[in-house]
């Protein structure tokens, strides 16, 4: 069946099985391969890429479902030469190893920011009416549908808090 | 992944219709049953895609709300008046799974989730609820993740979900539409079954249901809490977890409504607990008296024994927390 839908900006038509998921159709058709598949479960988030503004797992995402759908990748945030702020802070920080579930990281951070900027909640906030203050606990909280087995935590939590922390200022003002 | 035939429904009516035809399955988020498909144990051979039905809103409902069926985890948890109203429903949402899976995630999809019991998700162990009759490998297996309240020789799993432990301590109703277009309501705590000897009938659906919305009344407590106990800080199923809704009037527990997550094949709710409990000044002793009721028939496997005093402290922490002392 036919599914068509935006990735990275950019008109697309995909011709694919009913079961082919968003994270293969990716992959395989598109040849984006800098989205990663991992588990291929939702348990590790390396899948990870945003679509219509929200981070999901492209693993458990049929790919017809995403008919009209924005979505973007990780190669969609930037490119050599003109990376984003969060492509930036990670190569800055050092906040990988392997890498391999770093497009995950990076894709998922970016939105989630953007969660925090519109006043969402998590688990370890301690008001659910405060504004949201991306520490290091909230952070992490937030970010823990990707793992990363290299365990370079420290490291992309300090990446993600340095961008957090200029977009918090830039929406203060 | 077996190949099957997509569907997308443009109205209740064409959804519920469609739905009678065999090994037809409702596509939400998909994050519980593509998993699943991945797998090897659900097979279907039509998916039904909802998410274009009109059942993505939250509206403001006699003093309640009504939740849209496809309303998505994330939204709910944020939504202001969720946050405001029903702090325990924004808490145990927020407690559970990941931010990208909760994007996705309905809230028709969160109740009909399927245990992760690991021998349901392991084809090559007997499972009664994948093959009805094949026995149970988890009796008697690793039984860390079980249950301790309501199971049977046939089926010792737990319900997974946070969010319905929330909701059937707010005394939350599930709207229902049949083929034919007929609505009925069904409380959430007589929607999930026990297991019984048919552990592979989690629901009171009938073929062709539909769940159009989960009602909110207007919240029986304003001291709400929610706590969970899990293997890792974030990221986890319960091993226990407990949604308190209590109000107080004049140092003494007027209505107390409690559910709990993790001891059961549904979210847990033991009205002769609340019974004890309403009407008393709370005391350490009060608690200890409402845990003995909660566990008197309370049965481990071995490897889940620490489910019951776990229980017990956690109901205490709660209930002291909820009625103004010390957690």
């Amino acid at each position: 069946m036919k599914t068509t839908l935006t990735i990275n900006g950019e008109p697309r038509e995909i011709e694919a099985e009913a079961r082919v998921t968003l994270l293969d159709a990716l992959r395989h058709e598109i040849g984006l391969t800098g989205t990663k598949k991992g588990c291929d479960h939702g348990q590790c988030g390396a899948c990870t890429v945003i679509v219509d503004g929200r981070r999901i797992n492209s693993c458990l995402t049929l790919l017809c479902t995403q008919e009209g759908a924005e979505v973007v990748t990780v190669e969609g945030l930037g490119e050599p030469g003109r990376l984003s702020a969060l492509q930036e802070a990670f190569l800055a920080q050092d906040g990988f190893q392997c890498g391999y579930c770093t497009p995950g990281q990076i894709c998922s951070a970016t939105a989630m920011i953007e969660e925090a900027a519109k006043g969402w909640p998590s688990w370890v906030s301690e008001s659910l009416e405060g504004e949201a203050v991306l520490s290091r606990e909230e952070i992490s909280e937030r970010m823990s549908g990707n793992l990363c087995r290299c365990a370079c935590y420290p490291n992309i939590v300090d990446a993600i808090a340095k961008v957090a922390e200029a977009r918090m200022a830039e929406a203060a003002e | 992944m077996k190949d099957f035939a997509y569907l997308r429904a443009s109205s209740c009516d064409e959804a519920t219709t469609e739905a009678l035809e065999p090994a037809t399955r409702f596509l939400g988020g998909g994050t519980n049953l593509l998993d699943l498909m991945k797998l090897g144990i659900e097979t279907p051979a039509r998916l039904l895609d909802v998410n274009r039905l009109d059942l993505g809103v939250i509206e403001e409902l006699d003093g309640g709300l009504r939740i849209g069926a496809t309303v998505r985890n994330s939204d709910l948890a944020a939504d202001p008046r969720v946050r405001r109203s029903y702090p325990v429903l924004s808490r145990a949402l927020l407690a559970g799974a990941s931010g990208q899976l909760r994007n996705m995630a309905t809230t028709a999809g969160n109740l009909l989730q399927r245990t992760r019991c690991p021998y349901f998700y392991d084809t090559d162990m007997a499972c009664n609820k994948r093959t009805p009759g094949a026995g149970c490998s988890a009796i008697g297996g690793f039984t860390r993740y079980h249950a301790i309240l309501g199971a049977s020789d046939a089926c010792i799993a737990t319900h997974p979900s946070d969010m319905a432990v929330a909701m059937a301590a707010l005394e939350a109703v599930v709207e229902i539409e049949a083929p034919g277009g007929a609505r009925r309501h069904v409380h959430l705590a007589d929607f999930h079954r026990l297991p019984g000897d048919t552990p592979h009938i989690e629901t009171c659906l009938e073929p062709g249901d539909l769940i159009t919305a989960v009602i909110l009344p207007a919240p029986a407590g304003e001291r709400q809490i929610y706590r969970k106990i899990r293997d890792r800080a974030s990221y986890a199923f319960a091993l226990v977890s407990v949604a308190a809704v209590v109000r107080m009037e004049e140092g003494r527990i007027a209505t107390a409504r409690l559910a709990f997550g993790g001891l059961a094949h549904k979210p847990w709710r033991d009205a002769e607990v609340e019974a004890c409990l309403e009407g008393e000044p709370p005391s350490d002793d009060l608690f200890d008296r409402a845990a003995d009721r909660l566990l008197q028939r309370a049965w481990g496997q071995g490897e889940n024994d620490f489910k019951i005093p776990l229980t017990r402290r956690i109901l205490t922490a709660a209930l002291r927390e909820a009625t103004g002392g010390m957690a």
